[in-house]
């Protein structure tokens, strides 16, 4: 079990809800893939009204948690309005706080994160940081208030996977009991698997599933790669090593008699 | 007695073309003064059923098939075959292999391919896919066209006007304003622009991919070109937003930096009706039928939805002969 602020869930996998073919794609991988958690993106734009009223009823018939994100918000008074209309809309404390810092690579502005998060935790917000994998950002996030950490492993909905192995051991290294979510760059179930090996938390993922072929087989394939991920850190899995080490002990084996 | 048609829409006008040419007696009611004053003013009018499918069911591509046929048949003159083009900067390649994998119905061109078939956009691009066997139309024309030959029918049209009397079946074709009465139906936003520019000639449809904010350009007469089209999950017709403006003026000025100069003489807001699956269909109400949730396949689907009506309303007269 997995418990981010006061709420504990079973799933690993936080779903995005962009982009997807339909909403009754979205629903479909929704259930195939067990997530309990759904991030959703306020447009402020039309967030006013009945505006999106739809949408976001069907986000909820979905019957899971969700996680209202500040999605294209590119400074700090920006993203805490976002966050204030997102408790309104979705009656939650928990706000994904997500702030782009470069246009080309979505990059977030960890300087504006870290201001954010200290006005949106002193307000009550549970704060989920899109964050990279730099330890320092890390440790101002959670001064500021925030209970866990979104780091990405390579850019937004680049399908790239992790980009940087040894930044994000050293960051489960250095926040042993922190919750870590890898949030952002992964593109196949291995990416996450491989992730979760190393002892993250979960994996947030919204592009890989959304615009996949078949998105409620590949939501599932996510579930399951992100499940045995889990298992086989839990299990510890061998490091490698140069030489070749025999399964089965080979002296006094008849074939050698 | 007669069918009324509510809605003179891209939905409502096609049915009635159908039943009218079926022999069905069609009267046509409409709230606004004027056709096609929903999002049927505000579509694109690709007759793209090979390139819908990189994000649609199979099913828009089955019924998509006989569109171009149907339009031409209705409108003789009104629809250009020249295919679809689909494009992508050099960073944004991945996007045309997926869309690539998503499709069929297509070549892959080399520069001097695209070139060949677009002249104004040699040297700026390469690959691309081309869909030859596309079409388009201008909507406006293709909805005043259809007026004009209904009216020529006999199908009598009340503009302005709640319907009236009673009527053998009632056939709501409201478009977004069955929103509120047909459960499962929600608004889906959508805005365009138009610009107008004499130095840059296009011969048809372009999509140009990007990750985050892809859109078309579809040449009309008059050197204008319509640009679209936003898919925002809300019911919120208000104008467009600066962000959506600068998103296609962004993209236009990447397919060609001459839309720079182009004037921006027109920006639209239309909601697109949708159910869950955004997939149209032909709906039982309790006084007839509903043609419903055309989404963004207004022209593509409607001659398909309005033969499905024709059946359905033929499968009803045999029952009550019977």
């Amino acid at each position: 079990m997995l418990t981010l602020y006061d709420r504990t869930v079973s799933s690993r996998l936080l779903l995005g809800t962009a982009r997807y073919p339909s909403p009754a794609k979205l629903a479909d991988a929704v259930r195939r893939s067990g997530t309990e958690i759904v991030t959703v993106s306020l447009r402020r734009e039309t967030a006013g009204g009945k505006a999106g009223g739809a949408f976001f009823e069907l986000i909820r018939d979905l019957g899971v948690h969700v996680l209202p994100n500040t999605a294209g918000c590119h400074s700090v008074s920006e993203a805490v309005l976002t966050a204030k209309m997102a408790r309104e809309v979705f009656r939650t404390n928990w706000i994904k706080l997500e702030l782009i810092g470069h246009h080309d690579t979505l990059q977030p502005d960890v300087f504006q994160l870290v201001e954010a998060a200290k006005i949106l935790s002193d307000d009550g917000f549970e704060v989920f940081p899109y964050t990279t994998d730099d330890l320092v950002v890390g440790e101002r996030l959670l001064q500021a208030g925030c209970k866990l950490l979104m780091p990405w492993c390579a850019p937004i909905g680049s399908a790239m996977g992790p980009q940087n192995v040894s930044a994000l051991k050293s960051m489960r290294a250095e926040f042993p009991d922190i919750p870590l979510i890898v949030d952002a760059g992964i593109g196949r179930p291995s990416h996450a698997a491989q992730v979760m090996e190393l002892g993250y938390d979960a994996v947030l993922l919204n592009t890989a599933v959304a615009g996949a072929g078949n998105p409620a087989l590949m939501a599932e394939a996510f579930a399951k790669a992100i499940d045995a991920g889990h298992l086989a850190y839990q299990a510890g899995p061998l490091e490698p090593r140069d030489m070749a080490v025999p399964s089965t002990p080979v002296i006094g084996k008849g074939v050698f008699a | 007695m007669s069918i009324l048609i509510k809605g003179a829409g891209v939905a409502g006008l096609t049915a009635a073309f159908e039943l009218a040419s079926r022999g069905f007696e069609v009267e046509v009611y409409e709230r606004s003064t004027e056709t096609g004053h929903g999002a049927s003013h505000y579509a694109g009018g690709m007759l793209a059923p090979w390139c819908e499918r990189e994000a649609a069911e199979e099913v828009v591509l089955t019924l998509g098939l006989a569109a171009a046929d149907w339009w031409e048949k209705a409108l003789p003159g009104q629809v250009t075959r020249k295919g679809t083009l689909v494009l992508s900067t050099e960073r944004d390649q991945s996007d045309l292999k997926r869309f690539a994998s998503r499709t069929s119905g297509y070549e892959w061109l080399d520069g001097d391919g695209i070139a060949a078939l677009e002249p104004a956009l040699s040297g700026r691009f390469r690959p691309g896919l081309f869909f030859a066997g596309e079409a388009h139309l201008d909507p406006r024309k293709a909805l005043q066209g259809l007026h004009q030959a209904l009216v020529a029918k006999g199908v009598r049209f009340h503009f302005g006007a709640e319907p009236e009397g009673h009527y053998a079946q009632v056939i709501d074709c409201t478009g977004s304003a069955a929103i509120e009465t047909l459960s499962g139906l929600r608004g889906v936003r959508g805005e365009m622009i138009y610009l107008e520019t004499p130095e840059v000639t296009l011969s048809r449809p372009i999509r140009l991919l990007h990750p985050r904010h892809p859109i078309y350009i579809v040449p009309r007469d008059g050197h204008r070109f319509m640009v679209g089209a936003t898919m925002i999950e809300a019911d919120d017709d208000g104008p467009i937003s600066a962000r959506s403006l600068m998103e296609f003026l962004n993209a236009a000025y990447a397919l060609h930096p001459t839309f720079g100069e182009a004037r921006l003489i027109e920006t639209g807001v239309g909601i697109r009706p949708a159910f869950a699956d955004n997939l149209p269909r032909v709906v039982e109400t309790a006084d007839g039928f509903a043609i419903a949730g055309m989404h963004r396949h207004g022209f593509l689907l409607a001659p398909a939805m309005a033969r499905q009506l024709t059946e359905k309303l033929n499968v009803n007269d045999r029952r009550k002969s019977a």
